[in-house]
């Protein structure tokens, strides 16, 4: 029975055929959608598609709008302007018992009155489900997130992890086609949250459903989500996988939000076939290479990631080829931090800049860590330079 | 000495004070009280006998202990007039404290769902009557309701009837009084336990396919028992003992319980009769306090 993958169907419409979905429609279709709160735009223009059975999900600062997006997405609030297409259906007006969507709230907000059971079938009379379907059903979601034994219990009788599982349980239990998750780890200690990461990936691949979470931790939808959309002030800035995201962020923002990076600010100096040659006042003339995407203004940002940077007494071992094209900056070590997996040296660059060097503590006794106020060079190929317009 | 030890002394000692407080002020009037009802109606000062008299020495005492008679509990049982009276205060208070709950209910939910700013001032505007006096209150509501009042001047001016209609001295007149007098003391409590409920149980019953009334019946409603409980007791129980608004405003071919013992007590100077009603009338509100006290205390257990 667990191993069977369970087929999705739509729970609160059994009679209705669903429409026919389009052949190049994705599951999930949101056009130019804008929500105003009085003069404020907490989402401008938001246009994304979302394929069945992805897990996808929207980060971002808070109050950068992707819970009002999400909220639409659930029906609690009416979008003033754009579409959003389920199956080809839009859906935009739909009140929210009546959507095929359903969502887990940040503090789960089970009925404290109804016991876990109760609160896991209250979905499922709610789509006139028959008594004898209903039993089976909450007892196939009880064991699902390994919940046995607790059925009885009333919401305050439980654990906050044992309650995030009962609000998981809840939501998935009409299954409906998109699983809208609404920082549903924010109230889960560190160790918790990561664990429970890894049971969400593996629950959302077993049921191939549609999850959407929305949440503040880069960390946590990098480790989840196949694909991640960077919210900022009401607007999607970068759609892409978690590496891409990372490796090729399109903006100094999305750069600066994902993960640490060193930035320098310069111009374009000369443009070879594949490479960009840019001054920068804090570090030099920096060669990197090229970005996918057509680079139009002169002003750019070179930014490169602190495990990128590597540290030497003397620079590269030359190997004979591509010596000319490596960037180095020279400077004084000013700041150790040994974190374990790594450590991460501040290096003060003769020009002033400070310039973060992560390195991978692969050995156990390392022979060659650097210490404080000693004289490196800190080295990176045009390859790691990410160059990225304001 | 543990440090426990020490911390729970004057623990100890605070906790004493409400049983200090209820053995003060209730338990020994309520002695008192008995033990008038249980004596009888006197031409003297004080208007009852037997009197106890320490001083008396123990002899004495020991007599008037057996002159002590349960026949007033035996009058109120046997006059249809007492019985009547009780019943009538019992049905005021039921049909009152269901009108209350039925007004009161909607007011508190709008009131919790006003943007927050707007709360406040929600409030203000339902505590506001109790700055006038309420004996002055209920005179308006006379002026209102009598014969030229006000509701007769607008009915006329309206020709919705072509007589003045007789408010004064009705059941409606008494319900409406009473009705406007309680209403605070029904919505703050609902509206306590409305504005404190989180929202997104509401809006995770709506996700979970109930609809708008399902969602109130469901989930709101339940969960707001507490504050109806509190609400329905706080009307009820002192509606029970009314005596003001029924004498100003309901006719005299009925009488409350609180008129009654008043009658009783002010006109007949029967002190022993008024006190025995007034134990019965205790005991009759007991019952319903000590269900919510069970109440209460199952939802504490579940916490």
């Amino acid at each position: 029975m667990a191993e069977e993958a369970p087929r999705i169907e739509a729970a609160s419409e059994p009679a209705k055929p669903e429409p026919q979905p389009q052949a190049d429609m994705p599951l999930l279709r949101i056009e130019g959608v804008a929500k105003k709160f009085g003069g404020f735009r907490a989402v401008d223009g938001v246009s994304l598609d979302i394929a069945a059975g992805e897990f996808f999900a929207l980060l971002g600062p808070s109050g950068c709008g992707k819970t009002t997006l999400l909220r639409m997405l659930a029906g609690f609030e009416t979008p003033d302007e754009g579409r959003i297409l389920l199956n080809g259906r839009d859906i935009a007006q739909v009140l929210p018992h009546e959507r095929p969507v359903n969502m887990m709230f940040q503090n789960y907000a089970l009925f404290p009155h109804l016991s876990v059971r109760d609160n896991i079938a209250f979905g499922l009379k709610r789509a006139g489900m028959a008594r004898r379907d209903i039993e089976p059903r909450v007892a196939e979601m009880v064991a699902l997130v390994k919940l046995d034994g607790l059925e009885q219990r009333k919401p305050d009788q439980l654990s906050g992890g044992q309650r995030q599982r009962v609000a998981l349980a809840r939501s998935l239990a009409r299954r409906p086609q998109v699983l809208l998750l609404d920082e549903p780890l924010a109230a889960l200690d560190k160790k918790l949250r990561e664990s429970t990461q890894l049971e969400l990936m593996e629950l959302q691949r077993r049921l191939g459903m549609t999850f959407i979470i929305v949440t503040h931790d880069q960390e946590e939808a990098m480790t989840v989500a196949g694909r991640i959309g960077v919210m900022d002030a009401g607007r999607l800035e970068q759609v892409a996988t978690p590496r891409e995201l990372y490796e090729a962020p399109l903006s100094r923002w999305i750069a600066e939000f994902i993960g640490e990076v060193n930035l320098f600010d310069g111009q374009v100096e000369s443009r070879e076939l594949n490479r960009l040659v840019v001054a920068t006042r804090e570090g030099g003339t920096i060669v990197a290479a090229a970005p996918r995407h057509p680079v139009t203004r002169n002003t750019v940002s070179v930014a490169v990631r602190p495990e990128k940077v590597k540290l030497s007494r003397r620079g590269p071992v030359s190997d004979g080829t591509n010596t000319h094209a490596i960037n180095r900056l020279e400077g004084v070590v000013t700041d150790v931090s040994y974190l374990g997996g790594s450590t991460v040296y501040k290096v003060r660059l003769d020009s002033g800049a400070l310039v973060r060097s992560s390195m991978a503590n692969t050995a156990r006794i390392d022979i060659d860590a650097y210490s404080l106020s000693q004289r490196v060079v800190a080295w990176f190929t045009p390859d790691d330079c990410m160059v990225l317009q304001q | 000495m543990s440090a426990r030890q020490i911390f729970a002394r004057p623990a100890r000692y605070a906790a004493i004070a409400p049983y200090v407080w209820m053995v003060l002020f209730f338990l020994v009037p309520f002695g008192f009280v008995l033990k008038i009802s249980l004596s009888e109606t006197a031409i003297a000062q004080p208007p009852y006998t037997p009197v106890f008299d320490v001083a008396a020495g123990a002899a004495a005492l020991r007599e008037a202990f057996a002159a002590l008679s349960i026949d007033n509990f035996r009058l109120l049982v046997s006059d249809n007039l007492y019985v009547l009276s009780y019943l009538r205060s019992l049905v005021v208070a039921l049909v009152s404290t269901s009108i209350l709950l039925l007004i009161g209910y909607p007011i508190a939910y709008g009131m919790a769902r006003l943007p927050k700013r707007w709360q406040p001032v929600a409030m203000m505007l339902v505590i506001v009557p109790f700055w006038t006096s309420f004996l002055i209150r209920i005179y308006a509501w006379i002026n209102i309701l009598q014969h030229d009042g006000l509701l007769n001047q607008i009915l006329l001016k309206l020709h919705l009837v072509s007589q003045p209609v007789v408010w004064l001295s009705t059941d409606s007149a008494m319900y409406l009084g009473i009705v406007y007098s309680y209403l605070p003391f029904m919505i703050l409590p609902l509206y306590a336990t409305l504005a404190k409920m989180e929202p997104a149980l509401e809006e995770a019953a709506a996700d979970l396919g109930a609809a708008p009334n399902e969602v109130f019946w469901l989930v709101t409603f339940p969960l707001s028992l507490p504050g109806v409980g509190a609400g329905v007791l706080l009307c009820f129980i002192p509606i029970v003992g009314e005596f003001v608004i029924p004498d100003l405003l309901a006719g005299s071919d009925s009488l409350m319980i609180g008129q009654t013992l008043w009658l009783e007590f002010f006109m007949n100077k029967d002190w022993p009769v008024a006190s025995a009603t007034a134990i019965v009338l205790l005991v009759l509100l007991i019952a319903p306090l000590l269900a919510y006290d069970r109440l209460q205390r199952r939802q504490l257990e579940t916490r």
